[in-house]
């Protein structure tokens, strides 16, 4: 039998292995054993604290969750601003094996320049790993997808749901409202700054920026339990995000609307405002830029569009754009002649102009004899000249100061522009030289070295019609403030505030009597005239050049004047003030063509609020001290070209 | 003389502690594979036993000794497939140790060569007839194991190359090695590994990767170095008790690299603590102690050869894959035997404690 023979012949020598060497390898795998148990011992026993932390760092990540930004709304409560859900992808440093790799393939899917990813990274270099870094926002389902596909190649893509900013199109209201923008590292870097983490949202300018605190609420933070990949597989704790805070502005989105209409096409701005509170019924600054492209994925395109836009999209003309305010100074200068008594019995044969120092001040026509009652109606530069050189320029400057020329309004709003009031002192100190006489009369009719804003002059204004009661111009009621914002909202835009001028009754009634006329039949603003509406005001046509720079220049795009107009209706104590900048506007007439549909758009509207109760204020003859004068026989039958 | 074998002579005591450790192996791949694509592998992994546990019964009854007389034959054949496997075998991540056989099967010739050459060198030892060993005869031991292993670690595949080595071992501690042989054999080794490792050419780029990264964990946090790392906190995590079968936070969440093959131990360890893992070693030491007393009543000089050369293979995959888990050795893709997943560790496995039956249940046939 073979399997017999087989055994014996295996068998057939009687050897045998030792024991001592079989008893060997028992001591040998007891041996073994005792060390692996060891080692076991040295990690679950000795090594468990450490080993149980870093097992619940590897699973547990903490989340940001964002706040969802205040809402902005109109003084009706209209929503002006508002969030929508939105997707963003972030970059988890410590989940990349090899980004350099990855990165081309991240490009792809983001439709991303590689370069890009690559400054975002060197942008965040020095900042933690554990920290992630926004990589894109606003992503687009099929990139969503794309990230979801590749969630085992590209681990270290995470995307979170998030609130974004949508603004109204067009750039409506897009500089009182300002936009948002990621924090730059410049800014993370300022003690300003200290509350925010990289990938904030923060207000970069108007209402956004300003109140930036309030509307940001307070993020909350999610621990989340994640496997190897990164990928959520469950949740342990959370702090809930406390919502931004909700703003109701001062805005009037009817009155807005009109606004935004008038400037369309337009250089320029416009600011209404309510004179009793200083609250900004509407303010446009044109031309506009779309908040939205700044809320998200800004195109180097569209940026360097604006930015080099010779018009300055950016630009907040309502508060930043300093220009000569022309004949429209002509309110303040009424004021201050009035107050100094000097103005009332001053009677001005007007020829063209006059001479002054031996140099020929022109007037735009001849207005033969004019007086206070007539000097601002007809916008007679021969009067302001003559009065300019009774009052002298440091009584003109104490009386624009006073209300609020060369000084920031305090408006709620960054980067407000203070401007120049000229002055002898002025003159000492940023030219280092003596002021001349001459230079004053130029000023008495709003040029030479007087540069205004809109906001400026609507307050300005505004005060006058008020009886001397100037307001904090603002965008948001205050009343949604507790006192220690709103006093540091003030200190942060500090300005000359609400203030009290002295202003005679009878100097009152004679000014606001004055800018009635301009829209009456001999003003020069007779073409604007709104009917059954109490609708006063001053033009203004502002040199750009010098008459003889402009005779040498041509007639350039450049050299067509400005035109102003601050307009109010009622007369007194008005409910509304309208200051519209038309840069190259040609004549104050134009703009006031503009002021008085916003006017009437805000009139109409509290008409039918008030159930057609309110009755026009007419005004009231037996308060003037002289009848109006009749018109001039050289009233021409088109409005004056040169104010 | 009794002529006949009999089951009564089946070691079963060794068969329990063997079942015992498959069916924790099953529920441990289970729990390590639930939330992933390869959540039937506990299924799979069963059905591999159901072929293993026959399989051990068959080769039981076929006399050892026709093994032994078929050994050079087989060896050749197996020489055969490694080169064959070199040319038309399934390349996976890299390296080509699968023959596919069709159906879906995948056979793996490397396992099975560790088979046959644990009967070659026994039968090579016998043929010696307990005389001195001659350096001829080192020399040739070496041949028989290297020729084997180099194309085994051509493929590459360094894991089961270096699981040939303890058969080598084994045999000349067996076969009457002096320990002047020994030295000068170790210092030979040295110099010769000391060479490869400055010349660094013999190993794969992962390969030294993963050497680099077992003297230093941190160089590559998400490679080797992560997977050591990973199995290190899965380990003490597990602290006395362990988290709970399901419950390990490195194994459920992914972090511990495929905890159902290589680093199953880590994964049981993390979910058991370190009573579940003393317990495993406990297994395995009644399973090894169980096999040398086997070794030592073999009938002959062959059986004990046979037993100790699985023990050898055996112990070395315990050392080397629970010593890499605890981090007392490097990461080596060497499977734990009776605990991790897979189809030809089981067989190589069930074959070999078939054939150590097979000598037991012939202890008595003199």
């Amino acid at each position: 039998m073979p399997l017999t023979s087989n055994a014996e012949r295996y068998n057939a020598r009687d050897e045998k292995v030792s024991a001592g060497k079989l008893h060997a390898t028992q001591y040998l795998v007891v041996l073994v054993l005792a060390v692996l148990a060891a080692g076991m011992w040295r990690l679950q026993i000795l090594g468990v604290e450490n080993y149980r932390v870093l097992a619940e760092a590897n699973r547990i990540r903490k989340d940001p969750v964002r706040a969802p930004r205040g809402r902005l709304l109109d003084r009706e409560g209209r929503i002006l601003v508002d969030n929508y859900p939105s997707v963003s992808c972030y970059l988890l440093r410590e989940q990349v094996k090899d980004l350099q790799t990855d990165i081309p393939l991240i490009a792809r899917g983001l439709h991303l320049p590689a370069e890009q990813i690559a400054a975002t990274l060197r942008r965040y270099g020095s900042s933690p790993k554990y920290e992630s870094i926004p990589l894109k926002q606003d992503i687009t389902p099929d990139e969503q997808a794309f990230i979801e596909a590749h969630r085992n190649e590209l681990p270290e893509l995470e995307t979170r749901d998030e609130q974004r900013r949508l603004y109204p199109p067009g750039g409506f209201a897009a500089h009182l409202v300002g936009y948002v923008g990621e924090v730059s590292e410049q800014d993370l870097n300022s003690s300003k700054f200290d509350f925010y983490e990289p990938g904030d949202v923060v207000g970069k300018s108007g209402v956004e920026q300003t109140y930036d605190s309030l509307l940001r609420g307070t993020d909350g933070s999610r621990d989340v339990i994640v496997n190897s990949h990164g990928k959520e597989v469950g949740q342990l704790g959370q702090v809930l995000a406390k919502p931004g805070q909700d703003l109701r502005l001062t805005i009037d989105l009817d009155i807005q609307r009109v606004a935004e209409q008038v400037m369309e096409g337009k250089i320029g701005a416009l600011v209404a405002m309510d004179p009793h509170t200083g609250e900004i019924l509407a303010m446009v600054s044109r031309p506009t830029f779309d908040p939205n492209q700044f809320a998200v994925r800004l195109t180097r395109n569209y940026w360097s569009q604006i930015i080099n836009d010779p018009d300055h999209p950016l630009m907040n003309k309502a508060i930043q754009a300093q220009l000569a305010p022309g004949s429209t100074f002509k309110v303040i200068m009424t004021l201050a002649g009035l107050q100094e008594g000097v103005a009332q019995d001053m009677h001005v044969a007007c020829n063209g102009g006059a001479t002054f120092y031996g140099h020929f001040f022109a007037c735009d026509k001849h207005h033969g004899s004019v007086d206070i009652f007539s000097a601002l109606p007809y916008s007679c530069d021969t009067f302001y000249y003559t009065l300019a050189n009774r009052l002298g320029i440091d009584t003109m400057a104490r009386y624009a100061s006073s209300v609020g020329i060369g000084v920031k309004s305090g408006v709620d709003l960054p980067e407000e522009a203070a401007g120049i009031m000229p002055s002898e002192a002025w003159k000492m100190k940023t030219q280092h030289e003596k002021w001349y006489a001459g230079e004053t009369i130029s000023v008495g009719i709003g040029q030479g070295a007087i540069e205004v804003t809109p906001m400026q002059m609507a307050r300005a204004v505004g005060g006058i019609a008020s009886g001397g009661f100037l307001r904090r111009p603002h965008l948001v009621f205050p009343d949604q403030l507790t006192n220690d914002q709103l006093t540091a909202m003030r200190s942060t835009y500090p300005g000359s505030g609400d203030k009290t001028i002295p202003l005679t009754v009878e100097n009152w009634q004679i000014i606001t009597d004055d800018m009635a006329n301009v829209t009456g039949p001999i003003g020069t603003a007779a073409e604007a005239h709104l009917e059954g509406i109490d609708f006063a005001g001053k033009t203004g046509t502002a040199q750009v050049m010098s008459h003889t720079a402009l005779a040498a220049s041509g007639k350039g795009h450049n050299t067509v004047p400005n035109a102003w107009f601050i307009g109010i209706a009622p007369r007194r104590n008005p409910d509304i003030v309208v200051a519209v900048l038309w840069e190259h506007g040609n004549w104050g007439n134009n703009s006031a063509k503009l002021a008085a549909q916003v006017i009437n758009a805000f009139v109409t509207k509290q008409r039918k609020h008030d159930g057609n109760i309110r009755v026009v204020d007419t005004p009231r003859l037996d308060l003037l001290k002289t009848s109006l004068p009749k018109p001039a026989q050289t009233t021409p039958a088109q409005p004056p070209a040169g104010e | 003389m009794r002529r006949f074998s009999s089951f009564r002579d089946f070691d079963w005591t060794l068969l329990t502690l063997v079942l015992l450790m498959s069916v924790i192996s099953v529920l441990e791949i289970k729990s390590a594979t639930l939330h992933t694509k390869f959540h039937n592998f506990d299924h799979k992994q069963l059905a591999f036993l159901m072929v293993g546990i026959p399989l051990m019964f068959l080769i039981s009854v076929i006399d050892y000794h026709r093994l032994l007389d078929l050994a050079p034959w087989a060896y050749g054949v197996s020489l055969i497939l490694l080169v064959a496997v070199k040319a038309v075998g399934t390349k996976v991540l890299g390296a080509r140790r699968w023959i596919n056989l069709g159906g879906g099967i995948h056979f793996q010739p490397s396992e099975w060569v560790k088979l046959v050459l644990i009967l070659t060198v026994a039968r090579y030892f016998w043929g010696l007839a307990g005389r001195e060993l001659s350096w001829i005869d080192i020399a040739k031991a070496f041949a028989m194991v290297c020729v084997p292993m180099g194309l085994v670690l051509i493929q590459p595949d360094l894991g089961t190359a270096l699981t040939y080595f303890p058969v080598l071992v084994a045999g000349l501690f067996l076969g009457g090695i002096r320990p002047k042989q020994v030295a000068v054999l170790i210092l030979g080794l040295a110099v010769l590994a000391g060479g490869a490792w400055l010349s660094g050419k013999r190993l794969k780029p992962y390969q030294q990767a993963r050497l680099t990264s077992f003297i230093n964990p941190d160089a590559d946090p998400k490679g080797s170095g992560y997977q050591i790392k990973q199995s290190l906190i899965a380990v003490g995590s597990g602290g006395l008790w362990g988290k709970g079968t399901n419950k390990g936070t490195q194994t459920q969440g992914d972090f511990l690299p495929i905890p159902y093959t290589d680093f199953i131990f880590a994964a049981f360890c993390e979910e058991h603590g370190f009573v579940g893992g003393i317990g495993i070693l406990l297994l395995y030491f009644l399973i090894l102690t169980r096999l040398i007393q086997n070794a030592q009543q073999a009938s002959d000089m062959p059986g004990t050869f046979i037993i100790m050369g699985v023990v050898a293979v055996i112990l070395f995959q315990i050392v080397v894959n629970i010593g890499m888990v605890v981090g007392l050795m490097p990461v080596t893709g060497i499977p734990l035997p009776l605990m991790s997943y897979g189809g030809s560790s089981i067989l190589f496995t069930f074959l070999a404690l078939g054939i150590v039956m097979n000598i037991r249940m012939r202890r008595f046939v003199n």
